[in-house]
């Protein structure tokens, strides 16, 4: 097995990606696109989308309102000389993973995608020419990646029609003498921390590539075991609660091999493929967020979901507070299970405080996407999964919506994406200079950058992290439930992390872009053959070694990398019984017996024939007709013109030689 | 060992399914349903059976319900808060929200209207379900270190699921009630190809051939609108919950196209509150149904409303759904009474009946009165209709099920006596299948696969990854005549996981059994291959050859240019390829190839191989060497007579 990190990614929205050559298999894992790195785009400039501006206009009505979304509490802190000019005017590109344009993406044999984050980078590789992977999706993460990929697509075009088609193949912010003009933040994020990832850069796919990746794409329901090409058997189950359900009962799953991935604080992921390969060799990718685990994990989870549920009651206050001051609300929709229990936080938050304020939710994609989370209770928490049991809708938003308290709108151009694209910016730039309005951002570590082109701001900005994969000090139980055999860690979290020796499990550290050896756990395989089948097998013994030997044939079946043997039916009678392979060295002598017994005669005649070739006897046959059979150590050349003949010299050779 | 299945319920008959079965020491029960016919301790399955000592947490390893009607899961509040089992139960999300629904309304039906003593109470209902676990399609499920379940989709009702169970090597499926073709709301059953020692299936409508469905369903339609038209009533009853849904969506779609304002009209709260349940499991529905979610959600009937008893005698037509469906008693029985005596009036039965309802009388013979008991008599001079679409599959369905399956057993459950004996010999004389239709309390012991061990060396387990072409011609066979629209799209995967592995089963005092690969076996030997082949010197004739030169027979190598070589050998190559078109012929320009025959010219003046007396005679020949090995033996022969035999000009 090789492992190699081809990215870290980072945080919520930028989940790691990973290759792993197992069994003979390249599998990728994840194939996301670091958003984050839009920011060095300048938005549409204000005053050049008027379409744009109708649209918020609807919004501007002089009673407050809220919009959706995630986000913390420091304030802005202003920074270095960089300015809203700093930013890169032009049709915005975006980050692919730098490394995986170093591998061939028609060897890839399987994709796994571990959240709706995890696969915006798909159409990516899926409209390569060559690309003929199995990709498997959760049914939700696929539906939710697939809305959240058309959505991209629509607020790109918003960009596209204000900047025009682009001049040449390459932009001209991409030329060297550009990019040293950059400021050293923007610069970072351009080229990367070593100044290697300016090839990472891709114009955005279409929505006809989109349509293609949706149709490659394997849906996986929770818990189906998928299995590739017999060997690999994957399985995806979500965690949050279910991961201890699933694993805990010690059953014949053990694993050899668990990656886990994450920023600083905060590792790891909810969201869990498992991976099983040939022989009992099974592999689990924590890999990534999936927003329902996310969601299930920040309700289900004692003390963390208290804690996420405190900071989720802190943003509806101070959105109350905002909205009781006559200012607005800006909340862009960041994660889907976040916003959706804002959504119901806060509007619970408004009916206590008794305000008649309007929600609006403004996306392409808003109101398919709430209609679907309100179907998917398998993919749902026990809480979740109980409103289904009682009859009640999944999500509040269902009756919010009914009640016209949430509005939905299907805008051209919709949520945020890093400040950059859609209705947030419109909407942002008109309350950027109230005082009374509160942003609520996720806690990015770019939001300096994020937030340039909004500059002066008097609104208030509230920056808030949410928990985005597994905390540290849930590693250690985690993998004790788990049990794995191989655990591979990343380098930088070495330190944060102490594995005590007395695990079960060998510890391996990885870097970014490094591949690494992982011995292979498997024994050899075993074979499981069904007893009548093993009942009609004819037994050969040879005596002088003390071995039996018997060829076997059957059907072969791979299930979940068991190999069985079963009978062919109609196999059984053909006329195979004959040996197949033959060893050892005739004698002439013993020949001329063999076939003296069948009525046929000859006399040996030996020396070399031919220069070239080993020593050879030759038999000459003549009765009952003319036939010749040349005797080499490895080999036996029979002539004869009748083929009755040469088919009974054939048997007689059989005969003194051993074979199977 | 071998699987023992124990028929609580459903033996040649319909009602209280219930099949504990025992496969490699683990003991599931199958459905724990009620008997609709029966009043009395008959409704219920003889559990006694399982456990003398009533001890059934230990005589069980788990319960699977496959869906949500009383005949599946009627039994279970019973068995589990009166009788005391506590270990887990399993069904499908949809199973698990609907089921309290349907048992809340029977046991209202039981205790409210037919005074009965209750067997079980609302909270007895709550309690149990509390136990349930729910499992989406194709979850693999570990209920413990050694028994795996897993669901696949059956169609029949919401949520309905045939169940995979697997322990070691034996592994079996129970197919509850299922349907092969796609209905109004629902798609067709789907599973995986499986390997199976064991299927148990429904077997309702062993006897019968459906035709096109969408025929009976327009009969219905016409039917429900000439009653309203001519003014009078409809009452449809039906379960609280999938056939109302399906015949809902059917009248809500007609009434939007006909712009009929009739009302539609629901019995009980219940079912309205049914649809909010069919709203959000829309991802079980047919793929039609599931793409309305976003915009209009399918379950959103538009016509449909809350009915209010004072309705019943109100002169307005209207179409009233209302349970139960059999009017075995209830507001079906009670709006029955009322609107019976009028011819106006159209009462709808469903497909099936048990014996001891009104709907049962009604179906047999046309009734003009019926006696409900002692005192009361009704007289029945309504329009009867009978729905005869089914949410079951019919007997092809079955047959394609097993076919497809092909499973070493077959035990047929739910169904009528006569017609599961006529299939069941139609299962073993078509297919060649041991199948069974035990009755109820009898139990049936199937043999289980069983497995030696021997470890695979890796060169054999890769040998026997190479595509096997012939599979993939049969399984497009099977492809073609699995007639239901469920299983078309499913054998590709599977086809790549069977091949043929052939190899060397060695057995050596003191160590494990291994499978190798022959050439593993020499190197294991120390012994080298002895290759036997044949060989031959064939004469061909060849017209136009060099007859200036000398009487030699012998076309010698000097004779021979290289690009003469070239243009014999091509000659021999479209002389070969006419006669054995079917043939596979490799030009290697200096010889050909065919599967292992080779032929090239001999150039040697005394080649060993030619060994025909005859050659003398042949006096304008050329000499192709020819070998071949045994495999080939008779391939070869036919090449060699062509060559003796022919021309080359
Ligand atoms: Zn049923
Ligand atoms: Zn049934």
């Amino acid at each position: 097995m090789k492992f190699t990190c081809l990215s870290k990614g980072g945080g919520f929205h930028f989940p790691p990606c990973h290759m792993l050559n197992v069994c003979g298999f390249r599998v990728l894992f994840d194939c996301p696109l670091d958003l984050s790195a839009l920011t060095i785009f300048s938005p549409v400039p204000a005053d050049s989308c008027t379409i744009g501006d109708e649209e918020s206009s609807n919004f501007a009505v002089h009673e407050p309102v809220v919009d959706m979304e995630a986000g913390v509490r420091k304030k802005q802190k202003v920074e270095k000389p960089l300015d809203a000019n700093s930013l890169i005017y032009s049709e915005p590109w975006y980050k692919t993973v730098n490394n995986l344009h170093l591998w061939n993406a028609s060897f890839i044999d399987v994709v796994l995608i571990s959240s709706p984050m995890g696969m915006l980078g798909l159409p990516y590789i899926t409209r390569i020419k060559d690309f003929s992977a199995k990709i498997y999706v959760t049914d939700a993460a696929a539906r939710v990646g697939q809305l959240m990929m058309e959505d991209l697509v629509s607020m790109h075009m918003e960009h596209r029609q204000f900047y025009g088609t682009e001049e040449s193949s390459v932009p001209q912010w991409m030329k060297s003498e550009e990019l040293d003009l950059l400021p050293s933040a923007l610069k970072k994020v351009a080229l990367g921390k070593d100044g290697a990832e300016l090839g990472g850069w891709m114009p955005l796919y279409s929505a006809a590539h989109v349509k293609d990746c949706m149709m490659k794409v394997q849906r996986l329901r929770y818990a189906e075991e998928a299995c590739y090409n017999g060997t690999l058997v994957i399985k995806a189950c979500s965690s949050g609660l279910e991961i201890g359900s699933i694993f805990d009962s010690g059953h014949a799953m053990d694993f050899d091999y668990h990656a886990l991935q994450g920023s600083d604080l905060i590792l790891y992921s909810d969201f869990s493929t498992l991976l099983t390969s040939e022989d009992n060799e099974q592999s689990t990718f924590s890999d990534d967020n999936n927003n329902w685990e996310e969601l299930a994990k920040s309700l289900c989870n004692n003390d963390e979901s208290s804690e996420e549920r405190e900071k989720l009651s802190f943003i509806c206050s101070c959105a109350i507070d905002s909205v009781k001051s006559g200012g607005s609300v800006l909340i862009p929709i960041d994660r889907l299970g976040v916003s959706l229990l804002l959504l119901e936080q806060i509007s619970m938050f408004l009916k206590s405080s008794d305000l008649k304020v309007p929600i609006y939710v403004i996306s392409s994609v808003a109101e398919e996407l709430l209609a679907y989370t309100n179907i998917i209770p398998e993919w749902l928490c026990k809480q979740r999964q109980e409103k289904l049991f009682s009859g009640e809708s999944l999500f509040a938003h269902v009756e919010l919506i009914k009640e016209k308290k949430i509005h939905v709108f299907p805008a051209v151009h919709s949520p945020k994406l890093f400040l950059r694209l859609g209705p947030a910016v419109h909407l942002l730039r008109r309350w950027s200079g109230d005082p009374n309005s509160l942003l609520v951002l996720e806690d990015e570590a770019d939001a300096d950058i994020a937030l340039l082109p909004f500059k002066p701001m008097s609104m208030k900005v509230l920056q808030c992290s949410f928990l985005s994969g597994i905390k540290l000090q849930k590693v250690q139980p985690l993998l004790k439930t788990l049990q794995p055999k191989l655990v591979l860690f990343p380098e930088d979290l070495r330190n944060h992390v102490r594995f005590s020796n007395i695990n079960s499990f060998s510890v391996s550290h990885y870097f970014e872009n490094e591949t690494l050896h992982i011995p292979s756990l498997k024994g050899s395989p075993e074979l499981k053959i069904t007893t009548d089948l093993a009942s009609q097998l004819n037994w050969r013994n040879l005596e002088q070694r003390k071995l039996n030997i018997t060829r076997l044939k059957g059907e072969l079946l791979i299930e979940q990398g068991k190999h069985r043997l079963l009978s062919r039916n109609e196999q059984a009678s053909s006329s195979q019984n004959r040996p197949f392979l033959h060893w050892g060295s005739p004698h002439p002598e013993d020949l001329l017996a063999v076939l003296s017994k069948m009525g046929i005669n000859g006399h040996v005649e030996r020396g070399m024939r031919d220069a070239e070739s080993d020593e050879a006897c030759i038999v000459h046959v003549q009765d009952p007709n003319k036939a010749l059979i040349e005797v080499r150590a490895t080999g036996t050349v029979i002539s004869a013109a009748d083929e009755n003949l040469a088919s009974r010299i054939f048997e007689a050779v059989v005969d003194v030689l051993e074979g199977i | 060992m071998a699987i023992e299945c124990l028929v609580l319920g459903a033996g040649q008959e319909i009602g209280k399914s219930c099949v504990v079965v025992t496969i490699n020491g683990k003991r599931i029960m199958f459905d724990c349903g009620m008997h609709m016919g029966y009043q009395d301790r008959r409704r219920y399955p003889d559990f006694s059976l399982i456990s003398k000592t009533r001890d059934f947490d230990n005589a069980l390893d788990c319960i699977i319900i496959t869906h949500f009607h009383l005949d599946h899961v009627g039994a279970l509040p019973y068995f589990t808060e009166v009788c005391g089992y506590r270990g887990p139960i399993y069904m499908t999300y949809p199973t698990k929200a609907l089921a309290p629904l349907m048992l809340e309304d029977y046991r209202k039906v039981m205790v409210d209207q037919r005074g009965e003593e209750e067997q079980f109470t609302s909270a007895h209902i709550a309690e149990c379900m509390k136990k349930v676990i729910a499992v989406d399609l194709k979850q693999s499920v570990q209920v413990d270190k050694d028994l795996q379940i897993r669901a696949y989709y059956a169609g029949h009702v919401l949520g309905a699921a045939m169940f995979y169970a697997k322990v070691g090597d034996s592994a079996m499926v129970y197919t509850g009630d299922y349907n092969m073709t796609p209905d109004r709301h629902l798609g067709a059953a789907q599973i995986d190809r499986l390997q199976l020692d064991l299927l148990i299936t429904e077997s309702t409508y062993a006897g019968t051939i459906r035709d096109s469905k969408y025929a009976r369903e327009r009969e219905f339609l016409k039917a429900v609108h000439k009653c309203v038209a001519g003014g009078g009533k409809v009452l449809i009853p039906t379960f609280a919950l999938g056939r109302a849904q399906e015949l809902c969506i059917l009248l809500d779609d007609y009434w939007e196209r006909m712009k009929l304002k009739v009302p539609i009209y629901f019995s009980a709260g219940l079912t309205i509150q049914a649809n909010m349940y069919y709203k959000m499991l829309i991802s079980w529905t047919s793929q039609k149904v599931k793409e309305t979610y976003a915009t209009h959600n399918a379950f959103d009937f538009k016509n449909v409303r809350n009915f209010d008893r004072s309705l019943i005698d109100a002169p307005s037509p209207c179409v009233l759904f209302a349970t139960p469906g059999m009017i075995s008693g209830g507001f079906s029985l009670e709006v029955f009474k009322r609107w019976a005596p009028d011819e106006m009036n159209l009462v709808t039965l469903p497909g099936y009946c048990v014996a001891g309802t009104i709907g049962h009388k009604l179906m047999s013979g046309k009734p003009t009165k019926i006696d409900l008991d002692k005192d009361t008599q009704i007289d029945v001079r309504c329009q009867i209709h009978q729905l005869s679409f089914s949410p079951h599959t019919d007997a092809k369905g079955i047959m394609d099920l097993v076919k497809f399956l092909s499973p070493k057993h077959v035990i047929l459950v739910h169904g009528e006596k006569p017609k599961m004996a006529t299939l069941k010999q139609r299962i073993q004389s078509e297919l060649g299948i041991q199948c069974y239709d035990p009755a109820n309390k009898d139990s049936v012991c199937v043999p289980s696969t069983h497995f030696v061990k021997a470890g695979a060396s890796n060169a054999f387990i890769r040998s026997c990854l190479n595509p096997n072409f012939k599979f993939s011609k049969s399984s497009l066979e099977d492809k073609s005549d699995s007639g239901s629209q469920g299983m078309k799209s499913m054998p590709w995967l599977q086809i790549s996981d069977d091949r043929v592995g052939e190899g060397i089963l060695v057995l050596e005092k003191n160590k494990k059994t291994k499978v190798v690969h022959q050439d593993e076996l020499l190197h294991m030997l120390g012994e080298q291959k002895h290759e036997i082949q044949f060989a031959y010197c064939c004469p061909v004739h060849i017209e136009k050859l060099e007859q200036t030169e000398t009487t030699d027979l012998i076309p010698t190598n000097d004779k021979l240019s290289a690009s003469d070589k070239s243009s014999v050998i091509k000659k021999l190559l479209v002389k070969l390829s006419s006669e054995l078109s079917e043939a596979n012929i490799h030009d290697f320009g200096e010889h050909i190839q065919l599967e292992s025959f080779h032929v090239s010219i001999c150039l040697k003046d005394n080649c060993p191989y030619r060994i025909t007396d005859s050659l003398q005679s042949k006096s304008e020949a050329a000499f192709f060497c020819c070998s071949w090995s045994e495999a080939d033996e008779k391939l070869a022969r036919r090449i060699i007579s062509i060559m003796e035999n022919c021309n080359l000009t």
